[in-house]
C-alpha cells in the first residue's frame, strides 16, 4: 500500500507485524497495541523501532507512559465518516507525542487536509486516485478559522489579532 | 450586523472553488457517489424525491436587505421564484441542478452567504432568538458569540465527521425564543452578581426519534472559557458517541447512556486537559466581532406614537394584526414587526421571490436594514418605529404577508413532508394547509389565543411536533398515511416534549380532531387568560381523550 508524506509517495520501511507473528530481531514494526501491553519488555530491549496500531476505542490516556518508547503510532479510520480518530490524534499530540502519527484504513483526499491539521504525517493511502489529487487536496483552504498546523495556511483570527495590534502601533 | 472581511471572503471563494472541484469529479465518475454525498451534504445539498435541495446558511438567522433580494433572485434564476425558510432560520430550494450548484454558491459568496455545514454529521447553523438585539426583555445580544461559534465551528478539523449531525441554540434572554432546552448544545446567558456575563451550558436536548430536554451540564461558565468547554463536550461526543446505530448517534443519547454525572465528569476532565492557548485570540476576535452588532442609531423617541395609536383605533384589521404581531422592543417608540409566512391555506415558510423583495425595501426603508428568519418559519422586521407600523402593515397587505396569526392556530409550523422529502412517511404540507383553512377566521383564533400546532412527516420530527403545544406526526402503516397527535409539548423555557393522545387519525380526520380539541380547551379553560398550555398542565390529556375518542367508543 502506497505511503503518502509530505504529498509525496515514500518508501514504507515499517513492517506490520500480526497477532502471532514472530518479531524480528531488528528493524522496525508495527504492532496491535494488545501486543505491545503484553509484550512490552521484549519489544523495548530489541533493535528497531516500535510503533503501534491503536485501536479507535481505547482512551488516548491509557497511552500515556508508553508514548517515550513509541516512535510511530497508526490510527485506523474503519469507514471515512468514522472521525474518532480525529480527536485520537489530537489527544495524543496534547500528551505530547512527537513521532510519526499515522493514517491507515479508509483514507481520501477530500479528508486529507483535516487529517494533516490535527496532527497526522503519513496516511496509508490506495491507488485509486491520482497524485495530483492528493498534492491538490493536501492543502485544503489556504486559511482557517482554528489554529493551524500546516505553516502555508493562515490562522484567520491570529492574522486578525495581529493586524489589529499592528494597525494600533501605526 | 456582522460584515465580511478579506479573510472571511476568501475562505468562502475557496470553499466555493473546492465545491466546484469536488462536484466536477463527481461529475466524471471520479468520485463515487457514497465518497460524494457527505461532500456535498457539508455544503448543504441533497438529493430529495424529484431535484436536488440546496439549504443555503441564513446565520443565527440575520438576513440584510441585499442578502434577501439575492436570495429572491436565486430563486428565480435556479429555482421555481420561491425559497421555503426553515426551523432552522435557513432557507431551501428545492429544485436545483448539482450542475449549477457552484455558479449558484458564487452568486451567495457576492452578498457574504453560503452553504457549509447546513447538512452532515458535522456542527450546524448555529441559531439564536430572533428578536436577538431588539427584544425588551433580553440581558444582552447573542449574536457576536453564536458568529464567534459559527467562524469556530466552520470546517473544523476535528469535529468534520461526528457520529451525527450537531446543533448549536444561544440566547441572551430569560424568555427561551431559541428552544435552547432541545437542542445539541443550548447555551444560555445569565449575569452574575457582579454584572458579569457567563453562560448556562445545556446538553442533549433533541428531538427526532427520542425526544429529549437537555441538561445543564455547567450552570455558569465564563465566557473566556467558552470554546475550550464546547471543545471539551465535542471531544467526548466524537469519541464516544455512538457509531453503530444512526438512531441512536445524537449526543442526547451518549448523555442518557452514560448518565449526566458521568457524562460532566467526562466532559470536565477533557476540559481539564485542553490547553488553553488561543484564549487571547479568541477574546480579541469576540471583540472585534462584537463591534459588529452595536446598536443600530436609534432615535429618542416617545413611549407612545401618536400616528400609530390613531392608526390602531381607527383600522381593526391593523389593530388586529399589531395585537398578535407585534412585539416590544428595548427602545421607546420602537416596536418588532413578525412577518408571518403563514396565510390561510398557504405553505408554512415558503416566500415567492417577489415578496423577499417587498421584505427587503421593508427592511431597508424601516429596519436599519435587518431581516431575521425565526424558527417558527417566519420573517422578522426587528427594529420598526411605530410611526412606521402603519406603512408597513400596508405594505405587508398588499404582499399578502400581513396575516395576523403569530403564535395563533394558523401559525404552523410543518416540514416539508412527502411532497418533497425522501424520508417523510407521511404528507405535512397539505395536513398544515387544511388546518389553516379550518382556522382561518383571525377573531377565533385570537378568542383562542396562543396555540402551537407542529406538524412533522415522519419520526425525525423535523417538523418539531414534540414541541408543539398540539403535535401532529405522520406515519404510514400498509401504505396509508396516519396521523398520531401529542399534547402538551412546548420549546420555550418551560420546555416539555408532548405526550401522544391516543389512536391516530387518517388525513382526512385531522382537522376535525384538531377541532375537538380546540372545543374541549375553550369548554374546560378558566377564562382567556389560562392559554392552551396552561389547561393541558392543568387538566392533563383526561377531557380531551374524553371528547376525541368516547364517541367512538359508545357507537
Amino acid at each position: 500500500m502506497p505511503l503518502l508524506k509530505d504529498s509525496e509517495i515514500i518508501a514504507d520501511t515499517w513492517l506490520r507485524l500480526e497477532d502471532n507473528a514472530s518479531v524480528p530481531a531488528t528493524g522496525d514494526i508495527i504492532v496491535p497495541f494488545a501486543r505491545l501491553l503484553a509484550e512490552f519488555g521484549k519489544l523495548s530491549k530489541r533493535r528497531g523501532r516500535v510503533g503501534i496500531e491503536f485501536p479507535n476505542a481505547e482512551r488516548a490516556e491509557v497511552l500515556e507512559s508508553f508514548l517515550p518508547a513509541l516512535s510511530l503510532v497508526a490510527l485506523p479510520f474503519p469507514k471515512f465518516a468514522d472521525g474518532r480518530a480525529y480527536s485520537q490524534a489530537r489527544q495524543l499530540r496534547q500528551l505530547g507525542f512527537a513521532g510519526e502519527l499515522r493514517a491507515s484504513g479508509d483514507v481520501l483526499p477530500d479528508q486529507l487536509a483535516f487529517m494533516l491539521e490535527v496532527g497526522f504525517d503519513t496516511f496509508e493511502i490506495t491507488t485509486r486516485f491520482s497524485p495530483d489529487i492528493w498534492r491538490r487536496t493536501a492543502q485544503g483552504l489556504s486559511l482557517s478559522y482554528q489554529p493551524v498546523k500546516q505553516q502555508k495556511r493562515l490562522h484567520v483570527w491570529r492574522e486578525r489579532q495581529l493586524r489589529g495590534e499592528r494597525s494600533c502601533r501605526a | 450586523m456582522y460584515r465580511y472581511d478579506e479573510f472571511d471572503h476568501r475562505f468562502v471563494a475557496e470553499r466555493v472553488a473546492q465545491f466546484r472541484d469536488q462536484a466536477e469529479r463527481r461529475l466524471s465518475g471520479e468520485l463515487t457517489e457514497e465518497e460524494f454525498k457527505p461532500l456535498r451534504l457539508m455544503n448543504g445539498l441533497y438529493l430529495q424525491l424529484h431535484a436536488y435541495m440546496l439549504r443555503v446558511a441564513i446565520p443565527y438567522g440575520t438576513l440584510s436587505a441585499r442578502q434577501m433580494r439575492r436570495l429572491a433572485d436565486v430563486a428565480d434564476k435556479y429555482d421555481r421564484g420561491y425559497g421555503h425558510f426553515t426551523t432552522r432560520q435557513n432557507i431551501q430550494y428545492n429544485w436545483i441542478k448539482l450542475e449549477e450548484t457552484a455558479n449558484l454558491l458564487a452568486e451567495l459568496s457576492e452578498v457574504e452567504m453560503h452553504a457549509i455545514q447546513t447538512s452532515g454529521n458535522c456542527i450546524r447553523n448555529v441559531t439564536t432568538d430572533h428578536w436577538a438585539g431588539a427584544a425588551a426583555d433580553e440581558l444582552a445580544d447573542p449574536r457576536p458569540v453564536a458568529e464567534l461559534l459559527r467562524q469556530w465551528s466552520t470546517l473544523h478539523p476535528e469535529f468534520s465527521f461526528l457520529p451525527r449531525k450537531f446543533k448549536i441554540a444561544v440566547t441572551g434572554a430569560p424568555n427561551d425564543r431559541a428552544a435552547v432546552k432541545v437542542h445539541d448544545i443550548g447555551l444560555r446567558m445569565h449575569a452574575n452578581d457582579k454584572g458579569e456575563h457567563g453562560w448556562e451550558v445545556i446538553v442533549g436536548g433533541g428531538l427526532g426519534r427520542t425526544p429529549l430536554i437537555g441538561f445543564t451540564v455547567r450552570n455558569f461558565l465564563p465566557e473566556a472559557d467558552l470554546l475550550t468547554y464546547l471543545e471539551a463536550i465535542m471531544r467526548v461526543y466524537n469519541l464516544h458517541g455512538r457509531r453503530d446505530n444512526k438512531y441512536k448517534a445524537r449526543i442526547k443519547i451518549l448523555v442518557h447512556e452514560l448518565g449526566e454525572e458521568n457524562f460532566r465528569a467526562e466532559v470536565e476532565a477533557e476540559f481539564n486537559r485542553q490547553t488553553k492557548l488561543d484564549v487571547e485570540v479568541e477574546q480579541h476576535e469576540l471583540e472585534r466581532i462584537s463591534a459588529y452588532f452595536a446598536a443600530p442609531d436609534f432615535e429618542v423617541l416617545p413611549k407612545r406614537s401618536a400616528d400609530y395609536e390613531i392608526a390602531f383605533a381607527r383600522n381593526p384589521d391593523f389593530a388586529q394584526w399589531v395585537r398578535s404581531n407585534i412585539a416590544a422592543h428595548r427602545r421607546d417608540g420602537y416596536a418588532i414587526v413578525n412577518i408571518s409566512l403563514k396565510p390561510e391555506g398557504g405553505i408554512p415558510g415558503d416566500a415567492t421571490s417577489d415578496q423577499m423583495r417587498s421584505i427587503a425595501d421593508l427592511a431597508d426603508r424601516f429596519s436599519f436594514d435587518e431581516i431575521r428568519v425565526s424558527h417558527h418559519q417566519n420573517l422578522v422586521l426587528p427594529h420598526v418605529k411605530q410611526d412606521d407600523l402603519y406603512k408597513v402593515w400596508k405594505v405587508l397587505r398588499a404582499n399578502d404577508l400581513a396575516t395576523a396569526n403569530i403564535g395563533a392556530a394558523g401559525d404552523i409550523i410543518a416540514c416539508p413532508g412527502l411532497d418533497y422529502c425522501t424520508l417523510a412517511t407521511a404528507r405535512s404540507i397539505p395536513i398544515a394547509q387544511t388546518i389553516s383553512r379550518r382556522f382561518a377566521d383571525l377573531n377565533r383564533q385570537h378568542e383562542i389565543g396562543p396555540l402551537r400546532i407542529n406538524i412533522s412527516g415522519c419520526i425525525n420530527a423535523c417538523g418539531h411536533h414534540h414541541v408543539g403545544h398540539i403535535g401532529i406526526l405522520g406515519l404510514e402503516k400498509k401504505g396509508v398515511e396516519y396521523y398520531q397527535i401529542t399534547l402538551g409539548g412546548s420549546s420555550a423555557t418551560d420546555a416539555s416534549i408532548g405526550t401522544i393522545l391516543g389512536p391516530g387519525f387518517s388525513g382526512d380526520e385531522v382537522p376535525d380532531a384538531i377541532e375537538t380539541i380546540v372545543k374541549t380547551y375553550l369548554d374546560v379553560r378558566k377564562g382567556g387568560d389560562e392559554t392552551f398550555l396552561d389547561v393541558i398542565r392543568r387538566a392533563g390529556h383526561a377531557p380531551f381523550k374524553e371528547a376525541l375518542y368516547a364517541p367512538a367508543q359508545r357507537q
